[in-house]
């Protein structure tokens, strides 16, 4: 590729590209994310090209994309410009689906077609499919239809079009748009993009004029994922955010912070940030202009205070990634104590759009003092799990009943986990509660950073905050004492209370444990961390007391305060459970006779209940 | 030459941290790539390297620890050939993630963060994988296992 000299050639180049393909002409998207990658997305692709190849059908392309979201179907599979939508594919599919969808011009191999549960219905279309239907997808527009690891697929998609428009604006017009469009921080307290690079861009500093921008890929909030699919499966667009924010605030230099446990995204990257410096869309004089950014990957090492802003710039720097007292800000001084600007990935993701099409446009979208669309990773007990695109203000009932397909297996809605362990759960109550900064925070959750843990009747709140704080308290830095000791003791607290030794006062002292951490700690982890118990305390106290006072799980999921017991009627006496699964002899029984559990001796480890064949064994 | 030992031990070679090492000369903050990339070499990060290292980048000794010691990734004793990642993050844990760990841990004979003796395994329970929708999962060295039970471990076991 030669290198661009000017913002005539670059779209010259996107004439040449698009002059160049033919969107008529089928073409296979096979999703080469994480999910799907493990689902088997390699060998399908692999065994698609020597079908095609086999069959002579060479100009057929087929094209490794990023997430489509529908992680749990994968292997995806989306044959255009029919828009059928494929899911579980397997390599022994590949021979018919060539057969009747490529040869066949777009006929369909049913059993791959999407089977909802919740309906009973097959969906061909990834238009009426109803896990699409309510999305709006900008940010993750084009994951799913791009190939990840071509440049030429995002400059066809308008790639680098918004960054060409900025370089011919001043950087505080730039700002201006980011400003009016109402972005927010994607990342978790939702502070304005606009106001941030304002601050960056009147950022004194030491009087060198040397400015960093920094992306924080640490996506370390257990059950979110879209980040990660964002750096897979759209690294261009990332970049292409990040220059824009460059040139806004003045700086040459930045650093993309990734988990190292996202070893697909980090390769992506590489790969990406390699075409961009080729292309001259980064390194100095970016399209001919005197603008030039300079972009590095830095590797994570495994630390969730890292997502931490002065944390993060502490582990860039080679130290342990310990957060500092602010101010100063790191926009007046972070990394090497240097201005630094520092947005999420999904924020940067937002902002080519933003210049692109206007900030009127973005501003139209979502409510109004939370604009724009919002990327969710719905998981847990939900019919459909995946990353889900909305524009703000969605109900959450819309969110969970009408995107995720609601609760499997005819179990109940109980709670869902918003924003990760810095949140925390919205209940039945809750489900007309439309989904923005402001609402999901009067409601005692977080917008964080989109992560929609669903749970249903068989999850114990109790234990479901505990698992929470063991994760804070285990990621906790031990800078400061609140967060240090504080999550310790609340969290010796909680297990004491699951293990049937909860005594009268914890919940207060939980309580009040819990509003000193938040007030008193250094950073954001520990002013959040206690945010999953107090708000599970708010809305199942019972739960609590249940376990405190009755010694009694009522979701049956705390083992030590379950008692195991044989229903006499269903009980076929097969000896199953007394020869092949009690441990310690605690059942009595001869064959073909009800058996019974002694329980002095019964260490209630559960697997009579998982062995026997006919659901005789009762825990509760 | 050492003299705290008696004099006994003497300085020793380490080419490949050399390597490493010229890789990353005059580079701000390259102390985390460059324990990055000494673990990939030796699997965990030896304790003479690390002295190697603080002397030749001279920086304390005591910072490498310190860094080393904060951050989940870094491990300063040998690991298993295979790294078998269990992901116990929100999503996998209301799916039963702690049935498949303490099936691993059964079979093994070992608790998560250890090795097995034979140095073939090691047990890494992990925050979060990011691949939610396959709950529970789990990595063995690349290749992940998605939608996993305490009745596949054996399978799982079995192909390496």
């Amino acid at each position: 590729m030669e290198r661009l000299r000017s913002i005539e050639e670059l779209a010259a180049l996107r004439d040449k590209i698009r002059a160049s393909v033919d969107h008529s002409k089928p073409c296979v998207f096979i999703c080469g994310g994480t999910g799907c990658k493990a689902s088997g997305a390699d060998k399908a692709r692999d065994a698609l090209v020597k079908v095609l190849e086999a069959k002579g059908l060479n100009d057929i392309k087929v094209k490794m994309t990023g997430c489509h979201g529908f992680c749990e179907k994968g292997a995806l599979m989306i044959v255009e410009p029919y828009d059928i939508f494929y899911c579980h594919v397997q390599p022994e599919d590949m021979e018919e689906v060539v057969e009747k969808t490529i040869i066949g011009k777009g006929e369909t191999v049913e059993r791959l077609l999407y089977h909802d549960p919740v309906s009973g219905n097959i969906f061909t279309h990834v238009k009426d499919n109803p896990f699409y239907a309510k999305q709006q997808r900008t940010a993750l527009a084009n994951c799913g239809h791009v190939d990840a690891e071509s440049v030429e697929d995002y400059i066809e998609k308008d790639g680098y079009a918004a960054l060409a428009k900025a370089l011919q604006m001043t950087p505080e017009e730039v700002i201006e748009e980011v400003l009016k469009s109402g972005l927010r921080g994607r990342g978790g307290a939702g502070f304005p993009t606009g106001k941030k690079w304002e601050a960056g861009r009147n950022a004194k500093g030491d009087g060198t004029g040397k400015k960093y921008m920094v992306c924080n890929g640490d996506e370390g909030d257990p059950g979110a994922f879209m980040d990660r699919s964002i750096m897979e499966g759209d690294p261009y667009k990332l970049i292409e955010g990040m220059a824009l924010g460059a040139y806004s605030v003045g700086a040459d230099e930045g650093y993309i912070y990734v988990r190292a446990e996202y070893p697909l995204a980090i390769k992506r990257l590489k790969i990406a940030i390699g075409h961009c410096l080729e292309l001259g869309l980064l390194g100095d004089n970016i399209l001919g202009t005197d603008f030039s950014f300079h972009l590095k990957i830095k590797e994570g090492a495994g630390a969730f205070v890292c997502g931490e802003s002065t944390a993060l710039t502490s582990s860039i720097e080679g130290y342990r990634g310990m957060p500092r007292i602010r101010p100063p800000q790191t926009t007046d001084a972070g990394l090497w104590e240097k201005p630094t600007v520092l947005n999420n990935v999904e924020t940067f993701t937002s902002v080519p759009d933003i210049i692109l099409r206007g900030s009127a446009w973005y501003a139209s979208l979502g409510t109004e003092k939370s604009t724009g669309t919002k990327t969710f990773a719905i998981s847990g007990k939900v019919n459909r799990i995946g990353l889900a695109e909305v524009p703000m203000g969605l109900t959450v009932k819309e969110l969970i009943f009408d995107i995720a397909g609601g609760v499997p297996d005819g179990k109940e809605f109980k709670a869902v986990q918003m924003g990760g362990p810095s949140g925390g759960c919205l209940t039945k109550e809750h489900l007309d509660l439309p989904i923005d900064y402001e609402s999901l925070t009067k409601a005692g959750a977080i917008m964080g950073s989109g992560g929609a843990v669903v749970v249903d009747e068989d999850t114990c709140m109790v234990d479901f905050a505990r698992f929470f704080l063991d994760f804070t308290q285990r990621e906790s830095c031990g800078k400061c004492i609140p967060c240090r000791e504080g999550t310790k003791r609340m969290l010796e607290i909680l297990n004491r209370i699951c293990a049937g030794e909860g005594r009268d006062g914890d919940i207060e002292l939980l309580e009040e444990l819990g509003k000193m951490i938040i007030s008193s700690s250094l950073c954001g982890l520990g002013k959040t961390a206690p945010n999953p118990v107090l708000s599970t305390i708010q809305h199942f106290r019972h739960e609590y007391e249940a376990h405190i006072y009755d010694k009694k799980c009522p979701a049956a999921a705390c083992q030590p305060l379950l008692t195991f017991s044989i229903d006499q009627e269903k009980c076929k006496g097969c000896t199953k459970c007394v020869k092949k699964a009690c441990p310690v002899g605690a059942i009595q029984g001869e064959a073909k006779k009800a058996h019974t559990i002694d329980d002095k001796r019964c260490v209630k480890c559960g697997a009579c209940f998982d062995i026997c064949p006919f659901d005789a064994v009762i825990k509760a | 030459m050492c003299e705290c030992c008696g004099g006994h031990a003497t300085k020793k070679d380490f080419p490949q941290v050399d390597a490493i090492l010229a890789k990353f000369k005059g580079v701000k903050g390259s102390l985390m790539p460059i324990l990055q990339a000494i673990q990939g070499e030796y699997g965990y990060l030896p304790e003479d390297v690390m002295s190697y290292v603080a002397e030749e980048m001279d920086i304390p000794l005591s910072r490498i620890y310190g860094v080393a010691t904060f951050y989940a990734q870094f491990h300063l004793k040998p690991r298993g050939a295979n790294i078998i990642r269990i992901c116990l993050g929100t999503a996998c844990h209301v799916k039963g993630a702690g049935k498949v760990l303490s099936a691993f841990e059964e079979k093994l004979g070992i608790k998560g963060g250890e090795t097995t003796p034979d140095l073939k395994f090691t047990l890494e329970p992990i925050a979060c994988l990011g691949a939610c929708g396959l709950a529970p999962v789990v990595m063995v060295n690349e290749d992940t296992y998605g939608k996993m039970s305490a009745k596949k471990v054996t399978e799982v076991l079995n192909n390496y």
